[in-house]
């Protein structure tokens, strides 16, 4: 866990992660509050409200007496909210760093390119 | 839907001419884990005395379960406190004490005790007095929570303890409070070791609390600035700081505030790192002396 942000902000950024990356496809159930508490040792309140957080965004949604659930949609939903915070979140610094360093946007450009041939 | 659990309005406690607790106002709700911490002498073990009945306040009001704890059976039942170095007699070996345990402790569980002795490894039939320092200490983690008291107090309970064995001592906590929950009070120097298991903190300096928020809310609360002495005081203007630290020609200073993106942006355009605080360090800033010492200065030099 990283010290600098809220571990329930954290907590449901993973799950949105694992959403995104389909290990948590739509319709599947996420760990429980308690689940995740012990695996990530924090304290359940602060597991209950990174799990509320997503309900409240429906990404996840409760059904009574079983558990919760990842919604149908969520995973657009969510790739669509990243990319709207992409450019600042990622954009903006490497440019600020390019700019830093003497790179330009063509040349910066062709590095993109070039790193995303050798991955 | 919380009920309180603990109310504290002005408590005090002084020992001659000094003030060990100094009006202190809080509550304690139920079910939520606290982190009580503060420097040693800072009153937190004479607050949980006074919460349990051990010694009494000199001042202020004090409600525990509804009810002045001191000489009420019905209250000091549903409490348990492990202090910092439990004594017990010397003829007494850990068994004797989870065989006691009953007589005191409503809800407890002889059968989750007898697994936490396996964890910690704990020798049941050797004389107290001949145990180590760590060994002892599991004794009074054992009783603290197979004794499931809706008010559990945990003062400094690991004196002695190795790494394995208190990672063990919060895992347990977590599992138990998770099935049965109470309320716990954990007052500790380990701060960012039991940083994530706290739900609220009550930070107490010099008798008076200095803080008392909820966790996630402090966490991220304060950010450091690092980088060349000049770009990193203007950024810092008209913020709050909390401590502040240069060499040469560098500065490294921390501000009570979590930035936003703007900030984070304007502060990588200037050149300068940011970087997290813990818990621990927040608190090291909090109640370091010097710092408190001359608050003025800090100001002018801002």
């Amino acid at each position: 866990m990283d010290e600098s942000r809220p571990i329930f902000i954290q907590i449901a950024e993973q799950v949105e992660n694992d959403i995104i990356e389909g290990s948590l496809p739509e319709g599947s159930q996420i760990p429980s509050t308690n689940e995740f508490a012990a695996f990530l040792r924090v304290n359940p309140a602060t597991a209950l409200k990174g799990v509320n957080r997503l309900v409240d965004d429906g990404i996840v949604e409760k059904r009574r007496g079983i558990g919760m659930f990842v919604t149908q949609g969520a995973r657009a939903r969510l790739i669509e909210r990243r990319r709207a915070d992409f450019a600042t979140e990622y954009i903006r610094p490497l440019i600020i760093e390019a700019e830093k360093l003497g790179i330009d946007i063509d040349e910066l450009a062709g590095l993109l390119r070039a790193e995303r041939i050798n991955s | 839907m919380t009920r309180t659990v603990v109310r504290a309005g002005g408590l005090t406690k002084r020992y001659g001419t000094f003030t060990a607790v100094d009006a202190v106002d809080f509550t304690l709700e139920e079910n939520r884990i606290y982190g009580l911490l503060g420097r040693n002498g800072a009153g937190k073990t004479t607050v949980m005395q006074m919460l349990t009945g051990q010694i009494f306040p000199d001042g202020g009001t004090l409600d525990v379960f509804g009810r002045e704890p001191a000489e009420h059976a019905d209250v000091l039942r549903r409490i348990c406190f492990i202090a910092e170095s439990q004594r017990y007699p010397d003829s007494f070996k850990p068994s004797h004490v989870f065989t006691a345990a009953p007589w005191f402790f409503e809800h407890w569980d002889a059968e989750f005790a007898e697994r936490l002795v396996h964890d910690f490894r704990l020798p049941l039939n050797r004389y107290v007095k001949k145990l180590s320092r760590g060994q002892l200490s599991a004794v009074g983690v054992i009783v603290g929570l197979a004794s499931r008291a809706p008010l559990t107090f945990f003062d400094e309970p690991y004196l002695g303890l190795d790494a394995v064995a208190r990672h063990i001592f919060y895992d347990r906590l977590l599992e138990d409070y998770a099935e049965h929950p109470r309320t716990i009070v954990l007052s500790t120097h380990l701060i960012d070791e039991v940083a994530n298991l706290l739900e609220h903190l009550l930070v107490i300096d010099q008798g008076r609390i200095l803080l008392d928020r909820d966790a996630d809310e402090v966490r991220g609360s304060a950010t450091t600035v690092a980088g060349g002495r000049a770009a990193v005081e203007s950024f810092v203007a008209d913020r709050a700081v909390i401590g502040r630290e240069s060499l040469g020609g560098l500065a490294s200073v921390t501000i009570d505030e979590r930035l936003g993106q703007a900030d984070r942006i304007r502060a990588a355009e200037l050149g300068l790192e940011l970087a997290p605080v813990s818990l621990q360090q927040l608190i090291v800033h909090m109640t370091g002396t010097d710092l408190r010492a001359d608050p003025t200065e800090q100001e002018v030099a801002a």
